[in-house]
């Protein structure tokens, strides 16, 4: 985890964890060694409750074209709802 | 010490409580060979992703080799869960502070000197962060006889990287090294580059300390790692021995 490059942002909503589902606080975002991706650097997204302990997190891992296009389709589909009337 | 079939072989391994920095009792695993001793010791500054099995791994891997060996968890004030969470919590925080992990490595270290089957001499190993936690360690206590720096990161800190965990470069500690150092480093590595080792042994000689620094091709970051894609049989397998040979230079 050399990069140390992290950021944090305030969430709301649900993750499902290892224990089932719990309420989110926050997200964390970094670009830094990967636990299990094969790869030597990943952007790593932790969704969190610290209120409830280091292991309330939803975790992935993804390359950096996977991320990328991932906010892509993200704010994609949020364009597509506010367009649809949906938010 | 050269294993032969022969030999009867024992290791005793648990999870112990010590005392770390500011005093806080903190958990740590030891594992011992079977025996009066007595043996030199080891203390083993885990890595970024956290207080793993790799690293019990390390433990036992030095206490096979014949050294009593702690592996504080240097995680411990961030609460508890499986290796990978406590340890993105970590990630998320920015890491430990220096002093908190420089107080637990010397707390390690007095643990093992109390030891009435340890011969008091110590040496101190780690990886990636950990690298870079030996050597703090080295450069801000006197408590051990060797330093292991493996692939070390942000031992060269630029001003832009200093903050309140960690406030001063290891690199401008060096003149405070107190005891002999290894350096094993993959020269694909970014963090460590190559041009950051450089630095970093420019500064050893400046200051007349003794070192031994290998540098291996075909190796990036973390290729002791059996688990990860970064893994260089070759150079893992030559790195390990440069490891062995040395603790037993200096602890023997």
């Amino acid at each position: 985890m050399c990069t140390m490059i992290v950021e944090k942002v305030k969430i709301d909503g649900s993750g499902k964890g290892a224990s089932g589902w719990f309420s989110l606080e926050q997200a964390n975002i970094s670009y830094d060694h990967p636990f299990n991706a094969p790869m030597e650097h990943t952007l790593n997204i932790d969704f969190v409750n610290a209120s409830q302990g280091p292991s309330a997190r939803v975790a992935v891992e993804l390359s950096e074209s996977a991320a990328r296009e991932l906010v892509r389709t993200i704010l994609a589909v949020l364009d597509q709802a506010e367009a649809g009337g949906h938010l | 010490m050269q294993y032969t079939t022969d030999m009867n072989e024992g290791i005793h391994a648990e999870t112990v409580t010590m005392l770390g920095a500011n005093g806080d009792r903190i958990n740590a695993f030891l594992a011992r060979p079977l025996g009066d001793g007595p043996f030199p010791a080891m203390v083993l500054a885990h890595h970024m992703p956290g207080w793993d099995l790799l690293y019990r791994e390390f433990t036992y891997k030095f206490a096979h080799h014949g050294y009593v060996t702690i592996s504080p968890n240097l995680y411990f004030r961030a609460g508890h869960g499986t290796p990978e969470d406590v340890a993105a919590k970590m990630r998320a925080e920015g890491g430990v502070s220096d002093d908190s992990v420089v107080g637990d490595l010397e707390g390690a270290a007095k643990y093992l000197k109390a030891l009435t089957y340890a011969n008091g001499k110590i040496g101190i190993f780690g990886t990636c962060s950990g690298g870079r936690h030996a050597y703090l360690a080295a450069c801000r206590t006197s408590e051990f006889n060797a330093a292991i720096d493996c692939w070390g990161g942000r031992v060269v800190m630029t001003p832009d990287q200093l903050n309140e965990k960690t406030p001063v470069s290891p690199l401008a500690l060096t003149k405070d090294l107190s005891c002999p150092l290894l350096g094993i480093f993959g020269n694909d590595d970014t963090a460590p580059s190559p041009e950051q080792v450089d630095q970093h042994e420019a500064e050893l000689k400046k200051h007349n300390k003794t070192y031994e620094f290998h540098r291996y091709d075909g190796a990036g970051h973390g290729f002791f790692y059996y688990t990860r894609p970064a893994y260089r049989q070759a150079q893992a397998m030559d790195g390990w021995e440069k490891v062995f040979a040395f603790c037993e230079k200096y602890l023997s």
